[in-house]
């Protein structure tokens, strides 16, 4: 079976579109932690507001 | 000569039943009968061939684990070819036998998707409120740990000792790109603190290097010798020592870089200079070292980082797929494996971080490291640990994996026809179109046969003992000509007498 197109672009063409955005636009770093800031603002959003409690309850028994 | 490697994956998933008091069997049969019910019929396992107490190393345990011992669990076959069943307190999706690894990357994504239908469905007859909620992971964080077990055809020629030494150096280092990670310690003796994070969910639960065993004292080297197939020709390697991925470039990874291995075994072209001196403590040093720095000692007195030690087994790949081909995991599919295999090891050499889009640890990592530092976290603090599980849910609206920008290989519209319709490659093609066909008068199935009730005394029981046969090229036509089992059992035995699809009582 064919490999499935990829929704995102391989290593090499990030790293060259990252470059092309380093030269163009912000420095890398900045974008990557645009990027993360984006991530976290929505892990904030979903993650399980009373933490303690969901890890405590939690529990499973051993399988194989 | 390496014979094509068919492969497959069971992912036992966590399970736990929000707003109803309820007990993990009874939540893992609700979940599973939630979704069986909205078909015609929900077809049982056959039993009849399951010996999980055999040894490859010639002995058998039958009679310390009865195979009726999950009898009157929920176990059903469905038309993807797959079976969905409660093992051991878990849900449990085993995919159909697939003949490419990418294949099977898109029926281990229709078990997802299976598995979040469930979960649709069962809240459906749940009290306002209340919900089950599966977690594609391989462990509690208390030291309960359940598996994600892979399995590979191997010619039966090939001795057993000497594929279990061969293959062990790439189960105790794969996970520097297919570990899951996970934050804490399990090991036992070790407190959950003293590791920050770690590579791998699996690792600290691996006591043994060989053995039987599956849920206590697990070995890097699972010896059941049950290969569902002709045992004389076959074995089916059962790995045990993998995690669940989310990452479909992990899943694909781990299969892909593992099946092309065990073909170079086959083809005696792998040797022992990788050997590993302590294997148990090596996968468990790997997976606590998260900068991949950490060294292991070989047989030979060397010392070596996994990232290494990967490095040469892809190096020896490449080589013997210039002078041997790849035909044993197609062509196209063995390519890929090859490129992707290379990548992710210069890219785990140039920084981890650059790997997030592909390995689960790293992504997780980024996730962790990042919510830390926003919300200045200690170390021990619950929303971490939070962050591990949730990375994990089967609920789209909670699931972490699903926000972390992994790159995905399948498109949904694939990954939905594959929660009902079979691989066409291999006999799992066969016994999905029977389910379809004809669900009322299949009374029962497995991985190795399809049970009719054609209406006369006794039950015909249809073996497929070849793995390679029962696909569409072979069987498309008998289905079109066939208007019920019985005809279906007529033409088998007219038109492949002697053969595997013989029919017999």
């Amino acid at each position: 079976m064919a490999e499935r197109a990829r929704k995102q672009k391989s290593t090499s063409d990030r790293t060259s579109a990252e470059e092309q955005v380093e030269t163009k636009v912000a420095p890398k770093g900045e974008k990557l932690k645009a990027e993360l800031d984006d991530l976290l603002d929505e892990i904030d959003e979903v993650l399980e507001s009373n933490a303690e409690d969901f890890v405590k309850s939690y529990v499973q028994k051993g399988g194989q | 000569m390496s014979i094509p490697k068919i492969l497959g994956i069971e992912t036992e998933y966590g399970i736990i039943a929000t707003g109803v008091d309820s007990n993990p069997i009874t939540a893992s049969s609700l979940l599973i009968n939630s979704y069986v019910s909205r078909f015609d019929a929900s077809i049982g396992w056959d039993f009849d061939a399951e010996m999980p107490g055999s040894d490859a190393r010639g002995f058998n345990l039958d009679d310390v684990f009865p195979p009726d011992i999950e009898m009157n669990m929920v176990n059903t076959v469905l038309t993807n070819g797959a079976r969905y069943y409660v093992d051991h307190a878990h849900p449990e999706v085993s995919t159909p036998e697939c003949r490419f690894v990418s294949e099977a990357v898109l029926f281990d994504r229709a078990g997802e998707e299976i598995v979040r239908q469930s979960m649709l469905e069962a809240k459906k007859v749940l009290p306002l409120g209340a919900e089950l909620v599966a977690y594609k992971n391989n462990s509690d964080g208390k030291g309960n740990s359940y598996g994600c077990h892979e399995n590979y055809l191997l010619s039966r020629a090939v001795p057993f000792g000497e594929m279990a030494s061969l293959i062990t150096p790439h189960f105790v280092t794969r996970q520097i790109f297919c570990g899951a990670g996970k934050v804490g310690s399990e090991f036992e003796g070790m407190p959950s603190s003293s590791v920050a994070f770690q590579l791998s969910q699996r690792a600290d639960f691996f006591e043994e290097e060989i053995g039987l065993e599956t849920t206590l004292k697990r070995p890097i080297i699972n010896t059941r010798d049950e290969p569902h197939c002709d045992p004389a020709k076959y074995r089916r390697l059962h790995v045990i020592v993998g995690d669940a991925n989310m990452s479909e470039v992990a899943t694909f990874l781990k299969l892909g870089t593992t099946a092309i291995l065990l073909a170079m075994i086959e083809d005696k072209q792998l040797t022992s200079e990788l050997f590993l001196a302590t294997p148990v403590a090596a996968i468990r040093q790997i997976s606590h070292d998260p900068t991949l720095r950490q060294t292991i000692l070989l047989d030979s007195g060397k010392t070596i980082t996994a990232l290494e030690l990967q490095e040469s087994l892809c190096e020896k790949a490449e080589k013997y797929a210039k002078q041997f081909g790849l035909e044993s995991v197609g062509e196209e599919d063995g390519k890929t494996i090859l490129r992707r295999w290379r990548e992710v090891i210069e890219g785990l050499k140039e920084d981890p971080q650059t790997q997030s889009h592909i390995v689960d640890w790293v992504a997780k990592k980024r996730i962790l490291d990042g919510m830390a530092d926003r919300h200045k976290l200690r170390p021990n603090d619950p929303r971490l640990k939070t962050i591990d599980l949730q990375y994990h849910d089967m609920r789209p609206e909670k699931c972490l994996a699903l926000r972390a920008n992994l790159e995905s290989i399948t498109e949904i519209d694939d990954v939905l026809r594959a929660t009902t319709a079979p691989p066409e490659t291999t006999r799992a093609y066969f016994r999905g179109m029977c389910l379809q066909k004809w669900p009322q008068d299949v009374v029962a199935a497995n991985w190795d046969s399809v049970v009719f009730d054609i209406g006369k005394d006794p039950l015909r029981r249809v073996p497929m003992m070849e793995p390679l046969r029962g696909t569409k090229a072979l069987t498309e036509k008998l289905f079109q000509q066939s208007n019920t089992p019985a005809e279906l059992v007529a033409l088998l035995g007219d038109q492949v007498s002697g053969s595997s699809f013989k029919p017999s009582n």
